[in-house]
């Protein structure tokens, strides 16, 4: 299982490129995770729209909005990822909420993403202690669920490490989904605590939009994940946004894949 | 019977703690410090203080004369939370959690509000202890309840329309839930119903129990038995879980859940969750949902700002599920009317949410000889005259 976003990680810093489902239309998703992956993403995060997106800021909402508006359902979704894989072969991981996954059926919902070549889930409504709901149908399909970490689960990191799958997604900041001026939480020894755990890879995300945070992010961690940036170019160029998404992940990736300037901790 | 399917906050199935990682050392500390201070002797006197010198409990059961003789059957008896302070049942949760909150060391509190009644308890017990309180609310809302978000105001809170979504109810929790994950450290959101993750479904339920606690020994005064029926309104269902609660072990007594139809429930204009949703995940519960075929939730309707939720709290869900509690729609239409009925047979204004359960017993009073009803009249009207007006055609400023 997940084989494919372990090796992800082998080639130096992941960059993570998360993009929502349908918006404006599936069209242009297809387009934009193409981009994407030939520019350097090391695995796409393929958002699953919803109705009522508790974790997200205003960014991500609006996109939902937009692509719900434009008829996205679960099942153009799957179908959309059998498009995409014809091309694509970095690893996908879809981002969604546990109703989606629920309502749709979890043994239909997982098998199909087994079918169709999704490789882990993220569900950020689903903490550590509710991840029974979908941990043994996610096993039986071999779709990676992984978990994530925020800055205020003091007490709390070790525990979900030593049970991680895929990768680990550590939240940078307070807060929802968004660009971010500055991140000051301390996350060199949030990450001390999850490799004293754990050796699968973490991921650093919400709130990096620019190189540098990107750089100075991905001196910490195994990666970065960035999502409201790259949805604000849907935003602003719509179906024109993929080229301009292949230009943006290009220098995010050629960020985080040079030396760390103050931070580097890592080997 | 609840109590003992309530591990690790569970009703049956439903309940559970479907919350983003950054939320959850916030409700184990609540969870904890809840499990502490419901057995703390201090704790208790204060609360009892506050709720019968502050808010004015116990509240009256108000045997409803004029209205039983004229519907010619059920002995019918109003349990009068319209007469609390802030004019609804919400004062009696707001206070129990404002002064847990206090003894945590909080020093600001969050919360939604539908029709303004919690938002307005809430700004209430903030003035009262100190502390800072912004309270969220739809947009939409804030336009039919103008009147309350000045009493918010006027109490010393900051008042944020929310234009997510459909602006209205479920984007207020959304965005207090937003909020929250944003500010842990010296904020408690102080939900509104029992609804939520768990510690919110039990906590909130406790604080509302004293409403059947005070229900049972006033009827057993008065009456010298128990009710044959306890019928109450249900959005997220804390009036309706107070009131049922102490009754729940009285297996004579039918418990009757009052869901807002809107304009019905075969129409898409409705917020009847238990009769027209189906079990999901979402607001950090398992319970009823209206959505659609992928999970998406559904825009709901309904007359009443206070009702206009698309789920409903867990342990109602489980108490449907086990056929202990029954859920019946009733439309606007059949609201207004009781509103109205009632207004000029007792000389009592109810909130519009009340007057749902109102319509269901005056409908069932005329079957009911010899029968008793308690009715939970959760609020008192006044907030609602401008919006009937307006339904009923006239249009009057407020």
């Amino acid at each position: 299982m997940s084989d494919g976003i372990k090796k992800a990680f082998e080639g130096g810093k992941a960059f993570i490129a998360f993009i929502t489902c349908g918006d404006p239309d599936t069209e242009t998703t297809l387009g934009a995770v193409c981009a994407a992956a030939e520019n350097g993403a090391d695995i796409i995060e393929l958002g699953i729209p919803f109705s009522d997106p508790t974790a997200e800021g205003p960014v991500i909402q609006g996109a939902n909005v937009r692509a719900l508006a434009g008829g996205i359902t679960t099942d153009k979704v799957f179908e959309l990822v059998g498009e995409i894989r014809k091309r694509v072969s970095i690893p996908l991981v879809f981002m969604t909420y546990s109703n989606v996954v629920f309502s749709y059926g979890p043994e239909r919902f997982m098998s199909l993403c087994r079918e169709k070549g999704i490789d882990g889930i993220i569900l950020p409504d689903l903490p550590f202690e509710e991840k029974d709901e979908f941990m043994p149908v996610c096993r039986k399909y071999g779709v990676a669920l992984i978990s994530l970490i925020a800055p205020t689960s003091a007490g709390r990191i070790g525990m979900i490490a030593r049970e991680a799958e895929g990768f680990l997604y550590i939240v940078s900041s307070l807060g929802v989904t968004g660009v971010r001026g500055e991140i000051d939480t301390d996350i060199a020894s949030m990450v001390s605590v999850v490799r004293e755990n754990t050796s699968v890879p973490c991921a650093i995300g919400f709130g990096i939009s620019t190189c540098e945070q990107a750089r100075k992010m991905s001196g910490y961690a195994d990666g970065v994940i960035v999502g409201s940036a790259i949805i604000k170019l849907l935003e602003k160029y719509g179906k024109d946004a993929p080229a301009h998404i292949g230009r943006f992940v290009r220098e995010m990736k050629d960020a985080v894949s040079a030396p760390a300037s103050e931070h580097a901790s890592e080997p | 019977m609840s109590e003992k399917n309530n591990k690790k906050g569970r009703f049956g199935i439903y309940g559970g703690q479907y919350i983003p990682e950054t939320l959850m050392n916030a409700v184990l500390e609540l969870e904890e410090a809840y499990g502490h201070y419901k057995n703390d002797a201090d704790f208790r006197r204060e609360l009892t203080a506050l709720l019968n010198d502050y808010a004015g409990r116990p509240s009256e059961l108000y045997f409803a004369a004029k209205m039983s003789e004229k519907l010619g059957g059920a002995r019918i008896y109003l349990k009068r939370e319209d007469m609390n302070h802030t004019g609804s049942h919400k004062i009696n949760n707001v206070l129990g959690q404002a002064l847990l909150a206090k003894k945590m060391g909080k020093t600001r509190l969050i919360a939604e509000t539908g029709a303004g009644q919690h938002g307005v308890a809430t700004a209430t017990a903030a003035a009262l202890m100190d502390m800072e309180c912004v309270i969220f609310m739809g947009r939409e809302d804030t336009k039919r309840q103008a009147l309350n978000v000045y009493r918010m105001k006027l109490l010393g809170a900051k008042v944020v329309p929310v234009d997510s979504g459909t602006a209205t109810l479920k984007d207020a929790v959304s965005e207090a839930m937003r909020e929250w994950t944003s500010r842990i450290s010296d904020t408690h959101y102080c939900l509104g119903s029992v609804m939520g993750p768990h510690p919110f479904p039990t906590i909130v339920r406790d604080f509302q129990s004293v409403i059947s606690r005070e229900a049972r020994e006033q009827i057993l005064s008065k009456e010298g038995r128990l009710p044959d029926a306890v019928i109450a309104c249900v959005g997220g269902g804390s009036n309706a879980i107070g009131s049922f609660y102490n009754f729940i072990n009285d297996k004579d007594v039918r418990l009757i859940g009052c869901e807002a139809a809107g304009r019905g429930v075969d129409t898409f204009e409705t917020a009847a969750t238990v009769n027209t949703g189906r079990t999901g995940i979402f607001h950090g519960m398992k319970s009823y949902f209206c959505q659609d075929e992928f999970g998406q939730i559904a825009p709901v309707y309904s007359i009443s700002a206070g009702l206009d939720y698309p789920g409903v709290g867990p342990e109602h869900a489980y108490l449907h599920d086990i056929g202990r509690a029954e859920y019946v729609p009733v439309t606007d239409d059949e609201a207004v009317d009781a509103f109205e009925y009632i207004s000029r047979t007792e000389g009592i204004i109810p909130a519009i949410e009340s007057a749902h359960a109102l319509a269901y017993a005056i409908k069932e009073a005329p079957n009911a000889a010899g029968k008793i009803f308690i009715v939970t009249l959760s609020g008192r009207g006044d907030k609602d005259c401008a919006a009937i007006a307006r339904y009923r055609g006239e249009d009057i400023y407020e």
